[in-house]
């Protein structure tokens, strides 16, 4: 069982990097971009006896207590066979 | 009084609080490793500047884990002083002893210069020896220095007049021009609700010696002592 756990800053939330990668895509030559925001994404490995919604549980208090800070960040959890 | 400089692996301001404490505010100060669990003891806990767990995931995330951390809230909550500086201060607001948190500079660069802060509020036990309004020139060093909050929060935050030091230029005034990291209104430096923990990006520990550009730093270690003689007093 895994857990894959993205997490994004929240949208009131400037992203100085995004911003700067999005200024570099840019200087590559790719039109139409909008805009870029930078976030994290994990994999956890979980024990392979745990339900889907055993493991879910886990994964998402492990995003909301150390993954994410949720002042500034959202976080999405997707569990995966 | 005794103070404690809490060291967390990574610390790399821990000597440089301790000695500001033992020569210029000539105060017992010990070392406080961050897996000790008792802060029984002491008045104030300082939680110095560095990059704790290399600032893995995010600045001041992992080191909420520490033992000591769970001892620091306690200590908070019985009215102690606590004292974050730099990393110390995206701790605490990791840790949820202060609102906010610190993101990446708005410019992307790290910035190590001194800048000029004005003292918002000078009722606090870390500016009660300072002047409102007065500009002192302290050093900051950091990526992450940008104070973001939601706007209820910053409403509060003026309300209460928690918003400490705010980043200004050499006459005082708060201008964008004397935003050096793009901290939401200025912000440099916050208090929480009961005034006995705070937290700011810039190092007032490298401002006490003349030699190194400032004495500007002993104020606020100096308006701590008196906060403590005033609370041992009671």
């Amino acid at each position: 069982m895994k857990a894959k756990v993205y997490v994004t800053l929240k949208p009131s939330v400037l992203d100085p990097q995004g911003k700067a990668i999005h200024h570099s895509v840019e200087l590559l030559g790719f039109e139409q971009i909008q805009d870029i925001r930078q976030g994290k994404y994990f994999e956890i490995a979980l024990a392979s006896d745990l339900t889907e919604a055993q493991a879910k549980d886990a994964a998402e208090k492990i995003a909301k207590d150390v993954l994410a800070n949720p002042v500034i960040e959202d976080y999405r959890v997707e569990i995966v066979q | 009084m005794k103070f404690g400089v809490i060291v967390f692996p990574g610390s790399n301001c821990d000597h440089d609080a301790y000695h500001v404490i033992s020569k210029h505010v000539g105060q017992p100060v010990d070392f406080i490793w961050h897996k000790e669990t008792d802060l029984r003891g002491y008045d104030a806990g300082i939680v110095p500047g560095g990059f704790y767990y290399g600032d893995y995931l995010r600045c001041g995330a992992l080191a909420k884990f520490s033992p000591v951390m769970t001892a620091v809230k306690e200590f908070a909550a019985e009215g102690k002083f606590v004292f974050g500086i730099c990393n110390g201060f995206q701790i605490l607001c990791e840790a949820g002893l202060l609102p906010g948190a610190l993101i990446r500079n708005a410019n992307l660069h790290f910035i190590c210069k001194h800048v000029y802060l004005k003292i918002e509020n000078n009722h606090t036990p870390y500016t009660n020896e300072t002047q409102a309004g007065e500009v002192i020139s302290i050093p900051i060093a950091h990526a992450e220095g940008n104070y973001v909050c939601d706007d209820e929060t910053f409403q509060k935050l003026e309300e209460n007049n928690q918003i400490v030091f705010r980043y200004c230029d050499e006459s005082g005034e708060v201008t964008a021009e004397a935003n050096p990291n793009g901290a939401r209104s200025n912000i440099a430096g916050i208090c929480n609700l009961d005034r006995n923990v705070i937290g700011m990006m810039p190092h007032p520990e490298r401002a006490c010696e003349g030699l190194l550009g400032s004495n500007d730093g002993r104020g606020i270690f100096r308006s701590l002592s008196n906060a403590i003689a005033a609370q041992v007093e009671r």
